[in-house]
């Protein structure tokens, strides 16, 4: 009940900044752009307008996530209206918690905006709705709940510009990570092998939400593969998120 | 009589700097705040009365001590249902409007959507902010948000309110009409726990005080118990008299235009001073005899330290 309260008026916050519609702004261009950019390319057309839809609203969902995640936590310290919320009855995590849901509850409604205006625009081209692109879309939301849980984290006790660094070498990290396994067949066994293989383990892998190109060029997906990424994202969420709230439980707020 | 908030031997220190060195801010607080009364909390600048009540409200851990609130200890959520708190310089959701904070804060409490519509309206009239319903905070001026932080504070219909510098920032109507509410709060049986440095305020509607001076408290109890009664020296405002001739009666201070300023210390020579001026037919403008003010005990204490 207060995570909901806390949510809701997070997401009230977030919808009414700026900075969202900026970025939204963007999102939009880019997808109308894709569509002249396809004029300009030799083959399948369709194929560039989805490709590039889908690399905008990765793009931009993630700076979101970013940009709005490391401020929410951290204004509500800086301007100290977190001292007025701790005191009410609550516990810190559902602070936390809601702010958390706030945000994740705003991307959701960004990106299923940002998933109509792209439908459109390759419907207007083909013809047709490509309702795989949706399975895409939804595992950029599952990457985007995991970063979101990272700025926060980051955010319960950095400032804003560290975490948005911070959250975005994760981001950045998370997607070359994969090319760690390469390297780790390539070079013999012993200490190094083994040092590699350990920050593989530890590091995360958002490749594992990456479907663009599958769905772009209409490959077949195991279901296996979307639960192991479905569940590898929720597990690395819960894992941060707890790491979130034990920062947070002892913290002073001065 | 029941306490409401018990605050017993709290220390609290913070690292300081980039070689962190430890600065205790309180050093062994020790007070409780009985049910029905103002309780005035003061001290200078610094000496650590907002720190008290963080740890009080669960915002910071003190490294030692016990705090209870309605004896309960006072980070179970229980024990804050039915406590209000108004921080000092309150900055709030500014992208909200006034209905809606003291929405979002109401629902915080669990309370139903009627109840909560009947309270905001009420209270919003009561911190005469009825016409300022729908407009965001961001548009506020000072006094305003100390006006609606004083609503929120009260959202809850607390047991125990918090008030950290209530008057600060609000010009002498806007004081009067804070003071007047929080006078009000007492008569309807809630305890109102008021941290201040300005003395005039507190000395004008507060039961009982705790002075508190370097993290430690050197005084308290109830107010007409710290500040004595006795008559500490008496004002005379005169004319038509030369110094000269009130030589050994007082201590003469100033005279503007014409006038003579004395102070009195023995009770008997005001009745020489009358004698005199009757005789030389000279005129008394006014006489004042001055008690302790709670000004005279803090300052005496600030000093001592």
């Amino acid at each position: 009940m207060t995570i909901k309260t806390i949510a809701l008026n997070t997401f009230k916050e977030a919808i009414r900044d700026r900075i969202l519609y900026l970025l939204f702004f963007f999102a939009a261009l880019a997808m109308i752009v894709s569509r002249i950019l396809a004029l300009l390319t030799v083959g399948d057309r369709a194929k560039i307008i989805k490709d590039v839809g889908l690399a905008s609203v990765s793009l931009f969902g993630t700076l979101m996530a970013i940009l709005i995640g490391t401020g929410l936590v951290y204004k509500e310290i800086e301007k100290r209206t977190i001292f007025t919320l701790i005191s009410k009855p609550m516990r810190r995590y559902e602070f936390l918690l809601g702010k958390f849901f706030g945000l994740v509850l705003t991307l959701f409604v960004i990106l299923l905006l940002m998933s109509i205006i792209f439908l459109a625009l390759v419907f207007a081209y083909t013809s047709a709705i490509d309702w795989r692109l949706l399975l895409a879309v939804l595992f950029v939301f599952v990457e985007l709940i995991l970063i979101t849980a990272v700025a926060i984290l980051f955010s319960s006790f950095s400032t804003p510009i560290l975490s948005s660094l911070f959250a975005l070498c994760f981001t950045l990290i998370g997607h070359f990570s994969w090319s760690l396994e390469t390297l780790i067949k390539k070079i013999p066994a012993g200490a190094l092998k083994v040092l590699a293989q350990v920050a593989y383990t530890i590091l995360p892998d958002l490749e594992n939400f990456n479907y663009k190109t599958e769905v772009v060029h209409g490959l077949a997906i195991p279901a296996q593969t979307l639960l192991y990424s479905a569940a590898y994202g929720i597990l690395y969420t819960v894992f941060i998120l707890m790491l979130a709230v034990l920062v947070f439980r002892r913290r002073d707020f001065i | 009589m029941k306490t409401v908030l018990a605050i017993e031997d709290v220390h609290k220190s913070f690292r300081v700097g980039f070689i962190p060195k430890k600065k205790e801010i309180l050093r062994g607080i020790s007070f409780s705040v009985n049910e029905g009364e103002i309780f005035g909390y003061l001290g200078p600048n610094g000496a650590g009365k907002t720190t008290t009540l963080k740890c009080a409200l669960g915002l910071i851990f003190p490294d030692r001590g016990k705090i209870e609130i309605f004896g309960r200890p006072h980070l179970e959520p229980e024990a804050r249902a039915k406590l209000g708190f108004l921080p000092e310089n309150p900055y709030f959701y500014d992208y909200l409007s006034a209905r809606e904070f003291l929405d979002f804060y109401a629902q915080l409490f669990r309370i139903g959507k009627a109840v909560r519509e009947e309270r905001i309206s009420s209270l919003l009239k009561l911190v005469d902010m009825e016409k300022a319903r729908d407009l965001q905070l961001r548009k506020f001026s000072r006094g305003m948000l100390q006006r609606i932080g004083l609503a929120q504070a009260l959202i809850n219909e607390p047991s125990l309110v918090l008030l950290d510098e209530p008057l600060g920032g609000l010009d002498p109507l806007g004081r009067k009409e804070i003071r007047d509410i929080i006078i009000r709060l007492r008569e309807e049986g809630k305890t109102v726990f008021l941290c201040s440095h300005i003395l005039q305020d507190i000395e004008m509607i507060c039961d009982r005080v705790a002075i508190i001076v370097g993290g430690k408290i050197l005084s308290q109890g109830p107010l007409a118990e710290l500040i004595s009664e006795k008559i500490l020296f008496t004002e005379v405002i005169l004319s038509g008299l030369a110094p000269g001739e009130l030589a050994g009666l007082g201590e003469s201070l100033s005279s503007p235009g014409g006038r003579l300023l004395i102070k009195v210390f023995q009770e008997d020579k005001i009745q020489e001073i009358l004698d005199l001026v009757k005789k030389k037919k000279a005129k008394i403008h006014s006489l004042i005899p001055r008690t302790q003010t709670l000004e005279d005990l803090f300052v005496e204490m600030v000093k001592s330290q």
